[in-house]
């Protein structure tokens, strides 16, 4: 057979998407960081008694220890301002061009930098405690994330996070307590989320009920069930019941030595690590394996991965109670991960802010884990913030992680787009 | 393989799409069936594939009775299948989805991209059908993305290969190819099963032909004892006319003027360029070309579908660059989209909802800001008979309909209001040879009428049959304007990109004549 004479022209064939952000967003976010170097350099910098000083306390054991930082605020914060808006006007200068997000990156992180010095001036911050904050706070969410992620991915919906990870908090708090075995305990956890996934998986598979649905009623019967089940069981026996231990931090020998960031990455729990596990092998299995590229092709038109042998169903029913596994285990590590005691409703929304996370970022893993880490920081923040007593008022400095989340996300993301098959029953005639 | 299907009955509710359905297809058979829209070819073809289950009868594969619980099945029995509405998943790429459900893997379930884009390429230039095995499928028009659903199928080694209306959207040099490569499976003892609407094709490369009507066997015949009328009249049941039927045309004012228009798609190449196109009322312009040449780019821009990158649209003295498809359509612009599934309609609403899509806020459908849902109704009824649309009811779900008929609730919406332009991309895609008549028919009528017609087709014949000038597109430009009496040497040359100055004034066309050019 002899291939077509006629020449076709490139436009029909279709060169690879290169996936450039619009021109529209690279200026907006130009203009962005223009307002952020002015505010900058008026507002934190130039407003400055010259002599005021900030200091950042740096580092903690094991960590090689580094002596806190003190800078004096407005002569740093001026070439940084200088830098911010630099960096915007360059962004406005290239248009579309690779490297958009880490030229708005690095004006960030000098924006964030001058305004740290201005909320710690005439005083201390503790840096480090603040990265370590940022993480303790971030890693539910990505378990969260990651089990939306695995859900969704494969065409089905999940609202229930939040039920999970209650689910998951309580029964990691009382196998671990009653056994005395904290593994035993997040195992529990992960079963406990893995239960309520297959019942999701059940009733919106098997009778095509609507997944939002099914999903909020779960989220209503955990938190009534964990309430019920706290005041009737665990609370009489609170000492057998619901005083587990919680995983102590594991120091990785070496990379925690590693100044400032070693104590916050490597010196972690359990949890921390397997969230970071998790994220690299949920990451990778989609986006680079078969089982990946199956999952998507159901998610995104599942008729067409039927055509091709694919059992649709099973794919949808072994994802979602995976997902379930993977919240279950992001439960556990609110109790015998952190606090040590299941008390009522105590992921107080999370789950739904995992959920935010994966959309935001675009149902990727890594993207989520961008969104999870501006929350978390955001919140961590504000606590912060609350002690250096800035002078915002508390119900404001409360907001702000959400405001900050839906803005710089919003602005930065754009249009999203589920997966095709997202949310809807699928039925063979 | 030899397969025998025995009684293939199937019901949907109280359709019944098969009713008693025999077929034989022997080992190097090139079977045809043919049949009108809606007669239950896909039906039939979706049972032996495994993706819908029959009420009753028996399918056997060389003598044995077998059971497909699923397409696997199916496939793991050496059945492959072209599918008439593609089973692409959009956001992949093309290799992405020619090897989903089997791909090459490295250690541990890796995916080998490499490998995957390369068996693409090596199927594609061993099958002559050209493709970019990177290219993410959504962004590639109709007449790729038909490529694609090709060499997935014949990857797969199939030993009966059942090709659904595969030629609907290809060049007349791509079925070509696909013939050569039909004719060489067969050679090997391959079956294939081939549905076409165009009888043509019908007669050039079958063996056997079946025709189906209203869900029944109505014939079998070889091509050696029949001719296309026959065939046509055993289709529809009457004879029908092939040719179009169309007085001279009169044009009047100019009403689509297209100046020095120019677009840019999203990956940043010009796939329109600088074209210049006046389209007069009372006239029919036929924009010919190979797919993929920017027609489809050009029909988008026109209506509001994608963005101008410079030049202009003007209708009838109005400026619609870069206007919302909203204005256009006030503007008195019909558009029937060349990809009815992704464009016409909306799949999960019903015929009745589909049809007033454009004008469901306007009178008489929207009183008071609700809908008059009994006059809904009423229209849709009349157009399922005016248009033949072959339907349980107006208020079933438009995609439960055959392709045809899908098609024909996309065009009876376009032709239900008064316009003063209509852009119609491959307007008969899918249709039966009835119907066919039948849209040309309006098509005619809204010219006389006083519209200005634009059609976009890769049809040969059907570009001949209803322009009464035909424009011709090569990368993204006007290399000619023809009269329809230029030879079809001279237009597919125009096609290849040959510019109209460089030919000679009078070249040889098989019908010899050639017509003064209009150049605008
Ligand atoms: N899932 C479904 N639910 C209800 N009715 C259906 C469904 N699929 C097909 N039908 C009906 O079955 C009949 C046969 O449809 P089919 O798609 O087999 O026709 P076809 O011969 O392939 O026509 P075309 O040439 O237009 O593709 C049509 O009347 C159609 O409306
Ligand atoms: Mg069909």
């Amino acid at each position: 057979m002899s291939s077509s004479p006629i020449a076709l022209s490139p436009a029909a064939l279709g060169a690879p998407d290169r996936r450039l952000v619009s021109l529209g967003r690279v200026r907006g976010m130009g203009v962005f960081l223009v307002l952020l170097g002015v505010i900058t350099l008026f507002g934190l910098s130039l407003s400055i008694p010259p002599s005021e000083h900030a200091q950042f306390l740096l580092t903690a054991p094991p960590a090689v220890s580094v002596p806190p930082l003190s800078m004096p605020v407005r002569w740093v914060n001026v070439p940084l301002a200088v830098l911010c808006a630099a960096l915007g006007a360059l962004l406005i200068a290239r248009g579309r061009r690779r490297g958009t997000y880490l030229i708005f990156g690095a004006g960030t992180v000098a924006f964030l930098w001058a305004f740290l010095a201005w909320a710690a001036r005439g005083g201390t911050l503790n840096f480090e405690q603040l990265l370590a904050e940022t993480l303790v706070e971030t890693t539910p969410l990505v378990f969260g994330s990651l089990s939306g992620v695995m859900c969704e991915r494969s065409g089905v919906i999940n609202i229930a996070i939040e039920g999970q990870f209650l689910a998951g908090a309580f029964l990691g708090a009382m196998i671990g307590s009653a056994t005395g075995n904290l593994w035993l305990g997040a195992l529990a956890g992960g079963f406990a989320g893995g239960l309520f996934g297959a019942l999701l998986a059940f009733l919106s598979l098997r009778y095509g009920a609507d997944q939002i649905i099914v999903g909020i009623l779960i989220d209503a019967f955990c938190l009534g069930l964990t309430n019920f089940l706290l005041a009737q069981v665990l609370t009489p026996d609170q000492t057998t019941l619901n005083s587990p231990s919680t995983f102590s931090p594991v120091a990785i020998p070496l990379l925690s030595k590693i100044p400032i960031v070693g104590p916050v990455l490597f010196d972690q729990n359990v949890f921390v690590y397997l969230a970071a596990v998790l994220l690299v092998v949920v990451n990778v299995a989609l986006f680079s394996t078969r089982w990946g590229l199956r999952v998507r092709a159901v998610g995104e038109h599942p008729k067409a991965a039927e055509t091709v042998g694919i059992h649709v169903l099973a794919v949808r029913y072994r994802n979602v109670i995976l997902g379930g596994v993977i919240a279950g285990l992001g439960g556990a590590s609110f109790t015998i991960g952190s606090v040590g005691q299941f008390s009522s409703d105590m992921s107080s929304g999370l789950g739904y802010v995992a959920l935010a996370a994966m959309i935001f970022g675009r149902w990727r893993p890594l993207g989520a884990l961008g969104a999870a880490l501006l929350f978390g920081f955001s919140v961590s923040l504000q606590s912060f913030l609350a002690v250096l007593n800035v002078g915002i008022p508390s119900p404001f400095l409360a907001m702000a992680p959400y405001v900050i989340t839906i803005a710089v996300v919003s602005g930065l993301v754009g249009r999203v787009r589920p997966p095709g098959a997202d949310g809807v029953p699928y039925r063979r005639d | 393989m030899r397969l025998e299907l025995a009684g293939i009955t199937k019901r949907f509710g109280s359709l019944v799409a098969n009713d008693g359905v025999d077929l034989v297809v022997e080992p190097g058979e090139i079977h045809c069936l043919l049949g009108e829209n809606g007669a239950g070819k896909t039906t039939l073809m979706n049972v032996l594939f495994g993706l819908l289950r029959h009420d009753a009868g028996e399918i056997r594969v060389d003598g044995e009775t077998v059971e497909f619980a699923d397409p696997g099945d199916a496939v793991r029995r050496g059945i492959g299948m072209v599918h008439q509405h593609f089973m692409l998943v959009p956001v992949f790429t093309v290799a992405e989805n020619v090897v989903l459900g089997f791909e090459p893997t490295r250690r541990a379930g890796f995916l080998d991209r490499r490998r995957a884009r390369a068996d693409v390429a090596r199927l594609s230039a061993e099958f002559g059908l050209e493709v970019e095995p990177d290219a993410v499928v959504e962004s590639l028009p109709v007449g790729i993305q038909q490529r694609v659903e090709i060499l997935k199928a014949l990857q797969r080694d199939a030993q009966l290969l059942i090709l659904d209306e595969p030629t609907a959207v290809l060049t007349p040099q791509e079925i070509q190819a696909l013939f050569g490569i039909m004719r060489s499976l067969a050679a090997a003892g391959r079956s294939i099963l081939f549905i076409t609407h165009k009888l043509k094709e019908v007669m050039a490369v079958a063996d056997r032909i079946t025709v189906m009507r209203l869900g029944r066997v109505v014939g079998t015949a070889r091509p050696e004892e029949t001719n296309e009328a026959d065939l046509a009249a055993m289709m529809v049941g009457r004879s029908v006319e092939l040719v179009v039927r169309k007085a001279p045309a009169r044009p009047g004012r100019d009403v689509l003027e297209l100046s020095g228009l120019t677009v840019v798609d999203e990956r940043g190449v010009t796939v329109v360029d600088h074209v210049d196109l006046r389209v007069r009322a009372g006239e029919i312009v036929a924009l010919a070309g190979v797919q993929g040449n920017g027609q489809t780019e050009l029909a988008e821009a026109i209506t509001g579908l994608r963005p101008v990158t410079s030049g202009s649209v003007r209708v009838d003295g109005l400026d619609l660059t870069n206007a919302t498809p909203r204005q256009v359509i006030r503007a008195g612009v019909a558009h029937v989209p060349e990809d009815r599934q992704g464009d016409g309609l909306v799949s999960g609403m019903t015929i009745a909802e589909n049809l007033i899509l454009d004008v469901y806020d306007q009178r008489p459908y929207a009183r008071l800001g609700s809908l008059d849902l009994g006059e809904v109704r009423r229209q849709a009824e009349r157009k399922l008979v005016d248009f033949d649309i072959r339907a349980a009811s107006p208020t079933v779900p438009v995609g439960t309909l055959s392709g045809g008929n899908q098609q024909k609730v996309v065009v009876a919406r376009e032709l239900s209001r008064p316009v003063k332009l209509l852009v119609a991309s491959q307007p008969t895609r899918g249709l039966d040879v009835g119907s066919i008549e039948y849209v040309h028919r309006r098509i005619v009528e809204e010219r006389d009428a006083g519209a200005a017609v634009l059609i976009v087709s890769s049809e040969l014949d059907e570009v001949l049959a209803l322009g009464d000038r035909i424009a011709v597109m090569f990368r993204g430009r006007i290399t000619g304007v023809v009269a329809p009496g230029t030879g079809r040497e001279r237009i597919g040359l125009l096609m290849a990109g040959m510019e109209e100055a460089d030919l000679p004034p009078s070249a040889e066309g098989e019908d010899g004549a050639v017509t003064a050019l209009d150049l605008t």
